[in-house]
């Protein structure tokens, strides 16, 4: 490109992008940041692990297989295969891990 | 004392192992029982610490499925740091490679989409320019310019429509995804991180601009790259996301 053809891209995409911020009404002034009220796994809050209380008494066990498959949405989603020969997705292999001894 | 640290992490991460010997509580009795119940919460709380990370997967994988997984994840790539934030960064390589999910080839990206949107959640703050201040400046000089882009911004490629498996899984009413290839900006234009898809030659553009090229020699690079590079798009979407933090230099 030349120096000319940048500079006028440059400026009619600046203008594009101004005029399309503009049309977004501005909302976000009246937010603030609320603390502690997000419920793990709720997707609004998306600071990830590290605040969870952990020592629960849930047991972790351990699994010989993919027991539940269709709980996924993994099976509902139809993609092709990758060019490379990657195959199909849709079905999951069973864990053959962990397995009680 | 006949129990060292090495003994103890191996045994936490093992629950086939045998509890070590030597362990007593305050009163100098045996305390393998303890041993167990810590044994157990260390592996619960890592469990928990990765379903909150990454919802999508979970959902993608199902809550079952995702609890063997993450019994997996958590024994072969333990944290590296108390800071739970950090936990789970080798998910993608993981996934990749574990043999119940190495088949389902667009998962590692997914996982790497989830991590970026925590890395930006986590990153610090920066006060964007202004419209005014862009609109204000000569296109020459911006052409010369380099951009400089919030912390916030993370950029994550795919060859697999990331973005709508993503959304479909996240929120309601989401299309079902079809096969393409998606780039995704993550960035906060408020509070917190918002992933968009990036217009063709977007992940080119802003890669120049991550790694210092100008605005200009950015354009070079992303038209380059992609014959249908849309710079008023991608501009709309740097603008829109607030990632603009100084332009000049």
């Amino acid at each position: 490109m030349s120096k000319t053809t940048k500079t006028l891209a440059a400026a009619g995409a600046v203008a594009t992008a101004l005029a399309a911020s503009l049309a977004v009404p501005a909302q976000a002034q009246t937010k603030e940041k609320c603390y502690g009220v997000s419920l793990a796994g709720e997707n609004d809050c998306a600071a990830g692990p590290g605040t969870t209380c952990s020592g629960t008494s849930t047991v972790d066990y351990q699994g010989n297989a993919w027991t539940l498959v269709d709980t996924g949405t993994c099976a509902e989603i139809e993609l092709p295969a990758m060019a490379d020969g990657t195959p199909r997705m849709g079905s999951l292999e069973p864990l053959e891990r962990d397995l009680p001894s | 004392m006949t129990v060292d640290q090495t003994m103890f992490r191996e045994a936490i991460l093992d629950p086939e192992a045998a509890r070590p010997d030597g362990l007593s509580d305050g009163k100098g009795r045996p305390a393998g029982r303890r041993f167990d119940v810590y044994r157990n919460n260390v592996s619960v709380s890592l469990t928990e610490a990765l379903e909150v990370g990454f919802p999508v997967i979970r959902k993608l994988v199902g809550q079952e499925n995702f609890r063997l997984l993450a019994s997996a994840y958590l024994r072969r790539h333990p944290p590296h740091s108390p800071l739970m934030m950090h936990f789970g960064a080798d998910m993608p390589a993981f996934l990749a490679t574990f043999e119940p999910t190495r088949q389902t080839g667009y998962l590692p990206d997914v996982a790497r989409l989830e991590l970026a949107i925590r890395e930006s959640y986590h990153a610090a703050d920066a006060d964007p320019t202004s419209p005014a201040e862009l609109e204000a400046l000569p296109p020459e000089a911006l052409v010369g310019s380099r951009v400089q882009l919030a912390p916030s911004v993370r950029l994550v490629r795919s060859p697999w429509p990331i973005l709508s498996i993503w959304r479909f899984n996240a929120e309601e009413a989401a299309k079902s995804p079809e096969m393409a290839a998606e780039d995704v900006l993550v960035a906060r234009p408020d509070l917190d991180p918002v992933p968009e898809l990036l217009p063709p030659g977007g992940a080119e553009f802003v890669n120049a601009v991550l790694t210092g090229a100008t605005f200009g020699d950015a354009m070079d690079m992303a038209s380059g790259a992609s014959r249908n590079f849309d710079l008023p798009a991608v501009l709309t979407v740097l603008v829109k996301m607030k990632t603009m933090i100084e332009i000049g230099g």
